[in-house]
């Protein structure tokens, strides 16, 4: 009886506390008028893509806030940030009542491609402004693009395959063979991928489908090397395109292959292992150790997350900063003029040397291939990475002519 | 129907009206959502004795239909929730005309599975958006009339819909085929030794159930205009069975509260990361350790005694 009341009290006092919590939220949001700038950050804090946004993220933009100075227009910056638990209807309810309720003005990272594209519809709706830097689906400035109030920072699956195809054939890597995750997106990184290889000389000898989430690679393994392809282009992400990893060093694949991830970041490399992970091709849009001001950048932010970045917190450092700098420059936090402002502004910081946010939302700037380096290459932890090629933005990103973004057509 | 509960029922009806003025309309939508779901599912598990660990396909299968007719075929909202209910109840009938035979871990594992099928359909056929989900449904005009843009014309849209619902619930466990129901979830032997069809029974209890959680899928996808892979998911119908233990399997208002009290956590502990899962997760074991009928069982139990 004694141990049932201590587990009331103890239930009592969590449900206490949670309300507690709630209730000095939506007082602290009460207080914030409209000329204090406030920004949100939306990510997975705790699910399968938490190293690749969720906390780095945050401290990536609190870093920019106090590179900024701290404070706009006299008052200080606020920041408020979330985790959506990779669910898209969590992400468009925490969402729409930063907007409605929080006053807040421009909504970062996003990640997760359903979670993306359900913010900046509602970015569309509110005449927010929503940056997405996480999520790779070309829809965003697509489809469902929204040139008005959305921007996409960072890579999407066209420049993916465009950077991966293109510079692979470049080195070398002619003869492709695709490990394809099989649903619509592993098809489409495939086709696409597929295409670019052939247009840059290559041949694609044939390619393989794997269910999603599957565990055994095995029979899709030898199917590959059976192909004797001198590349294997993962067109799959996640926990799929580690598995393969795994299975195919395990398989002894690597050692006349090599591997090509057409989506995977340095974070994804260290949690892998060099080991596993050597030769393997694949592309960010920014490396820690690319040159000083990358290096002073990535020190400071591990100072404070005790791992280095990758390129998606690179780019929610940059593209808060932009926003606040295009807020200063317009004198206001009105989102057609700040919008204005960030397009017309190149972003020229330690992410992206004369980058430029395109009309239909589309932020054009470098990307690179890279190859991971043998573990008796690498000399200090975090050294992952051989720069194979650089693909100027033009030739990355699809041009603008060609963008299917309705909004765009006159 | 006691005096108790009817003051209950007009409090609880009253402080549903008058909600949006105080909470956030999207919320609470979502919440009532959520609610008719766990209430459907109760239906099963707590008046049947039925366990099913699928019925996400029927709330994320009806999401997808209603989605779909509202944005390609422009379907008023009223009749893309019809048309999802009716989607989800079809599907039930055929779902559950295959797992009905069968009772315990047996049901559990045939619903899991087929969820599972629907759920890579949904993957990967054309229409669904696989990963991303079908989005930016548009609300449309109720009987082609009344804009329901405005949240708080849509809450009481839902609102109408969900008591329609949990009226259509009670009046089935009140109702004579609600006592056979119950009889078979005591002692399933006995009800087949006096006469009654009970996989007949069962199929029917099925088929409402499902039916319902497809209208709560349905609204949930026109009042957040979106459709994701989410709602299939076998989490989503991990997460019904924890919002009606957490409220009280076997009670009518139980699931309600189970679902509000869920819904709340995720949406207002998202600022804490990583820790919202920690902190459900906790709940849900001192909630099974220390109340082990579920807040409202407990609390119904007490003021029995």
């Amino acid at each position: 009886m004694m141990k049932r009341k201590i587990l009331t009290v103890l239930v009592a006092a969590t449900l206490f506390s949670g309300a507690g919590i709630a209730a000095a939220q939506t007082a602290a949001a009460g207080k914030a008028s409209d000329d204090v700038v406030k920004i949100g950050v939306l990510s997975d804090m705790s699910g399968v893509y938490a190293d690749y946004g969720g906390p780095g993220a945050v401290t990536a933009a609190k870093m920019a806030i106090e590179d900024f100075g701290g404070k706009m227009f006299g008052k200080a910056i606020e920041i408020v940030s979330a985790d959506h638990q990779n669910k898209a209807d969590v992400a468009k309810n925490v969402t729409q009542q930063w907007f409605d309720r929080d006053k807040v003005d421009a909504t970062f990272e996003n990640l997760n491609s359903a979670v993306a594209l359900a913010v900046q519809g509602l970015g569309k709706e509110k005449n927010k402004i929503t940056v997405i830097t996480g999520a790779a689906s070309s829809r965003i400035t697509n489809e469902d693009c929204s040139p008005n109030t959305g921007i996409h920072y960072l890579m999407d699956t066209i420049a993916l395959g465009n950077v991966v195809g293109k510079a692979i054939v470049k080195d070398g890597g002619d003869s492709w063979f695709f490990l394809t995750a099989d649903y619509a997106f592993g098809h489409s990184l495939e086709k696409d991928t597929g295409e670019v290889v052939k247009a840059a000389g290559g041949k694609v000898l044939g390619a393989v489908r794997h269910p999603l989430s599957t565990s055994d690679f095995s029979s899709f393994l030898l199917q590959a090397q059976a192909s004797k392809a001198k590349i294997v282009g993962l067109a799959n992400a996640g926990g799929d395109t580690v598995n393969s990893i795994k299975a195919a060093s395990e398989f002894g694949l690597t050692k006349n292959q090599n591997l090509a991830a057409l989506l995977m970041l340095i974070t994804d490399v260290h949690a892998v292992g060099l080991n596993t992970a050597q030769g393997l091709y694949l592309t960010e849009g920014w490396y820690w150790d690319m040159n000083p001001e990358t290096r002073a950048w990535a020190k400071r932010y591990e100072e404070r997350m005790k791992k280095k970045p990758n390129s998606n917190h690179a780019a929610v450092y940059s593209s808060v900063l932009h926003y606040l700098n295009a807020v200063k420059a317009a004198g206001t936090d009105d989102t057609a003029a700040v919008l204005k402002k960030m397009k017309e502004t190149p972003i020229n910081d330690m992410f992206a040397k004369g980058g430029k946010i395109r009309e239909d939302g589309r932020m054009v700037h470098d990307m690179y291939l890279f190859q991971v380096k043998k573990p008796a290459e690498s000399k200090a932890p975090w050294d992952y990475y051989t720069l194979k090629g650089t693909v100027k933005g033009e030739d990355a990103f699809l041009p603008l002519a060609q963008s299917r973004c309705p909004a765009l057509k006159k | 129907m006691s005096n108790r509960s009817k003051v209950l029922y007009i409090v609880l009806l009253l402080g549903a009206l008058a909600a949006p003025f105080i909470g956030y309309p999207i919320f609470l939508m979502k919440v009532l959502c959520f609610a008719l779901f766990a209430c459907a599912f109760n239906l099963l598990i707590g008046f049947t004795g039925l366990l099913s660990f699928g019925h996400a396909m029927f709330f994320g299968g009806a999401a997808y239909l209603c989605a779909y007719a509202a944005k390609t075929w422009g379907f008023t909202p009223e009749l893309a929730v019809l048309f999802g209910t009716v989607g989800a109840a079809i599907l039930g009938y055929f779902v559950g005309w295959l797992a009905v035979r069968r009772q315990g871990i047996y049901f559990a594992m045939v619903s899991l599975a087929l969820s599972q099928m629907i759920y890579f359909i949904c993957v990967q056929a054309p229409f669904t958006g696989a990963e991303d989900g079908l989005q930016n449904v548009p609300r449309g005009k109720l009987f082609g009339l009344f804009s329901l843009a405005d949240d708080t014309t849509m809450y009481y849209f839902v609102l109408a819909v969900f008591i329609f619902g949990f009226w259509l619930i009670y009046r089935t466990i009140h109702s004579p085929f609600g006592q056979v129901l119950k009889s078979i979830r005591e002692n399933e032997p006995r009800a087949l030794s006096l006469g009654y069809d009970v996989d007949k029974y069962k199929l029917v209890a099925f088929v409402i159930s499902a039916g319902l959680a497809g209208m709560a899928g349905a609204l949930k996808s026109l009042s957040l205009g979106l459709a994701t892979l989410t709602d299939v998911s076998w989490q989503m119908s991990g997460e019904v069975v924890l919002m009606t233990l957490l409220g009280g399997m076997g009670t009518i208002l139980g699931p309600v509260l189970g679902a509000t009290s869920i819904i709340a956590m995720q949406n207002y502990l998202s600022s804490f990361g990583s820790w919202v899962t920690i902190i459900m997760g906790a709940t849900f074991v001192v909630c099974v350790l220390a109340f082990r009928r579920g807040i409202v069982g407990e609390i119904a139990h007490r003021l029995k005694k």
